[in-house]
């Protein structure tokens, strides 16, 4: 067991992958001989090798062809997307190709790759370095989408998901990287080393795909959230004072229903955050299924706490994130109702 | 005081366009084909730079009388040869076949490669069984080279009861993993970066496999023909990079892919990879050109790109009619000959063949063909079925079936 940050414990998923599967291999841009712009990849050239850990030219969508086809020789390739925003020149190989591999071969080629992409703002990125994609991934049948909250979780689903045999998309909240964060931009950084869940085991373990944490047991509302925002809405419930039970997604697909059920079925009331845009978002799908299997549990129309439909500002950034605040709020008006 | 600027001339737009149109006879007189035998065959750790004239150079080995010529001559022995015929006739045979059973309804779609059956064919033949190829739709004469059933094919196109695909995919996207065949995508020039991926994990490896993969001129537009060969470059993969000019790419002759400026196989120059321009209706050269580029690749020197120079005889698929946009019939006229022909006039200016021989096989061909078609139909047709169940549908979207695919086969009632 030590203390770790996100950044270390996805480091330690990928040593024990590579360590423990000859067929793991990491690329991607300046994951190499640097280990990657977040560091997420440090020394593990070094120990593994430039034929298992190498640098990629700078083409997601090379970078995805290339790992579809180490895929198909039967490799299990750990692809990392400089930043999310980068990976729409990857979504033809992605959506097309990866995702449908199985299906359109009759299960004769897979496409077990491991899709590792920093996502969210609060780094002042800007547009292009602040966005939260996931939806456009768990609207593409055939791929798993999964967003990790704290370093325990991090590892644990990272060596899932390489163990998985079929494309996982891996978002990694990168304004978790190095601390938890609250929503509140404005507070001194708090280290990782103060949250329990920085304790991470040594070597291999796994949390299984598809299953929801409960993070904060509750009665009177449930939060849905995950990746930054499970520590946002933490931080919103306490300073509300409300009772809420909070639900880390971990998994967006296949989403744990059988968890939401549960929860929103005792609470009555639901709020669901995310940080992407609002409109088609993933919150729009959870909605939804609340809905179809909660209905007649409801005591107060469902609400979404998330970004806005606009690019993400630079100057505006915490204008744009859902903060606390916004989260506090929404939680006060489900439970006027 | 300076002179006044001139005015200058208003600007126009270039859309190429081809030499000829429907309504118009047929012209390749344009078409600078050199003599066989005169392009020259390069050590096989030959840098690119000192070979960058077979990029421009056409490396021919049979002549117009049916002889093999210059130092490409692969001196294949004539059962090899032989067997080259008679998988061309077979792919010949089979798409006729195909093209009937989908006029009679019996599937949605077809799309044959007459006139470019030596290509997939020779290439087949010219590779390790245990190769992997990443082809596009075209290449159906590499199953057939590697002797995989035809009832198998048949039945992928008519998505019946037999199909290995279960009726997922359009017709002619087979898939064989055992064929070493890769499953083929409609979305264009994929396959190509995946090729080299496949070879990059050989070499990670330390197999002594390779991969093969293709492409149309059309599709070198895409960016993956870009990434392909920037990694195959970079990281001297073990691939041989196929890109078939067949002049077509459904309507838009070579032109609209940027044929007027310079050749295709001169792409590969920029990357450092050295490039063979090829006739692509000569058994022979293609045979010699994809050996080489073998043993290249097996030998750890790195990816080569050989533009093969053919002619899309036929329609694009069967949605399609070059009559609209190209003289009829012209696919006839083109100056480099029939493969199938070249090979049978060769087979007999070696004396190991003859027309009553050629006559035979040829009815041998088609009774197998036919009696494969009969077995396939027997396993159901797209327009009556059988298929599978449509349960499958729900499969092989994930390794296993998550809750809400399972209950949306529910709702489906199958």
């Amino acid at each position: 067991m030590a203390t770790m940050t996100m950044v270390q414990a996805l480091n330690a998923a990928m040593d024990v992958m590579l360590t423990r599967s000859g067929d793991v291999v990491v690329l991607g841009e300046d994951v190499g001989y640097f280990g990657g712009v977040f560091r997420c990849t440090d020394g593990l050239q070094r120990k593994h090798g430039r034929a298992r850990v190498f640098d990629t030219p700078i083409t997601e969508a090379g970078i995805m062809g290339i790992a579809v086809g180490m895929a198909a020789y039967g490799l299990r390739p750990v692809a990392e997307m400089q930043f999310a925003d980068y990976i729409y020149p990857a979504c033809d190989q992605l959506i097309s190709e990866a995702a449908r591999l199985r299906y359109r071969s009759g299960g004769e080629f897979t496409a077990p790759v491991t899709v590792r992409a920093p996502y969210g703002g609060g780094i002042f990125g800007g547009q292009t370095h602040s966005q939260s994609p996931e939806a456009i991934f768990t609207h593409v049948a055939g791929l798993k989408t999964v967003i990790p909250s704290t370093p325990y979780d991090a590892k644990g689903l990272l060596i899932s998901a390489i163990e998985d045999d079929d494309p996982v998309m891996f978002f990694e909240p990168k304004r978790l990287y190095n601390g938890p964060f609250e929503g509140y931009h404005d507070r001194p950084v708090v280290p990782w080393a103060k949250h329990p869940a920085s304790e991470v085991p040594d070597g291999h373990y796994a949390i299984p795909l598809g299953k929801a944490a409960t993070v904060r047991s509750g009665t009177a509302v449930t939060i849905l959230a995950y990746g930054t925002m499970v520590h946002v809405a933490m931080a919103a419930a306490r300073d509300a004072q409300v009772d809420a039970e909070i639900l880390d997604l971990r998994t967006l697909v296949p989403v744990d229903i059988e968890a939401i059920e549960a929860s929103v079925r005792k609470t009555g009331r639901c709020v669901i955050v995310h940080e992407a845009t609002r409109t088609g978002g993933f919150g729009a799908e959870l909605s939804a299924l609340v809905q179809e299997h909660c209905f007649h549990h409801l005591e107060a129309p469902i609400e979404r706490v998330t970004g806005w439909d606009t690019p993400y500002p630079h100057a505006f950034e915490w204008e744009y994130f859902p903060g606390p605040a916004r989260i506090a709020e929404a939680l006060r008006r489900v439970m006027e109702e | 005081m300076d002179a006044p600027m001139p005015v200058p001339a208003p600007l126009s737009l270039h859309v190429p366009e081809p030499p000829q149109r429907p309504g118009s006879e047929i012209d390749f007189t344009g078409l600078a084909v050199q003599p066989a035998g005169t392009a020259r065959r390069p050590a096989i750790d030959c840098p690119a730079a000192d070979m960058t004239d077979l990029a421009y150079d056409l490396v021919r080995v049979l002549d117009d009388q049916g002889h093999a010529v210059g130092p490409w001559d692969p001196a294949l022995a004539p059962d090899t040869l032989m067997r080259g015929l008679r998988s061309m006739m077979t792919v010949r045979a089979y798409d006729e076949r195909m093209q009937r059973a989908q006029r009679q309804g019996k599937t949605s779609f077809y799309m044959k490669c007459t006139g470019e059956e030596a290509i997939a064919v020779a290439q087949a033949m010219a590779v390790d069984r245990s190769d992997m190829l990443f082809p596009t739709y075209r290449q159906q004469g590499l199953l057939i080279a590697r002797d995989w059933p035809l009832v198998d094919m048949m039945c992928q196109v008519f998505s019946n009861a037999g199909d290995r695909l279960k009726g997922r995919q359009m017709p002619v996207f087979y898939s064989s993993k055992e064929a070493g065949f890769f499953s083929i995508s409609g979305n264009l020039g994929t396959q190509y970066s995946q090729a080299v991926g496949w070879a990059m994990a050989s070499a990670i490896k330390g197999d002594t496999r390779i991969a093969a993969a293709w492409i149309g001129e059309g599709a070198t537009a895409e960016g993956d023909f870009h990434h392909a060969l920037t990694f195959a470059s970079v990281y001297r993969a073990p691939v041989i990079l196929t890109l078939v000019n067949n002049h077509w790419a459904i309507s838009s002759f070579h032109g609209i892919a940027g044929g007027e400026r310079t050749t295709f196989a001169a792409r590969g120059l920029g990357y450092g990879i050295p490039s063979l321009r090829v006739d692509g209706n000569d058994f022979l050269a293609v045979f010699a050109a994809t050996r080489w580029a073998a043993a290249r690749a097996r030998a750890n020197l790195g990816p080569s790109l050989i533009e093969l120079f053919t002619y899309r005889a036929a329609a694009h698929s069967t949605s399609d009619d070059p009559a609209k946009y190209r003289p009829e019939n012209a696919g006839a006229h083109w100056p480099l000959g029939d493969p199938i022909d070249r090979l049978r006039q060769h087979l007999i200016a070696l004396g190991v063949w003859s027309e009553a021989r050629q006559e035979d096989l040829a009815r041998e061909v088609a009774e197998a063909v036919q009696a494969a078609g009969k077995e396939a139909e027997s396993l159901g047709t797209l327009d009556k079925g059988p298929y599978h169940s449509a349960r499958t549908m729900f499969e092989d979207v994930y390794k296993t079936m998550p809750w809400h695919l399972e209950r949306q086969r529910r709702q489906a009632g199958v």
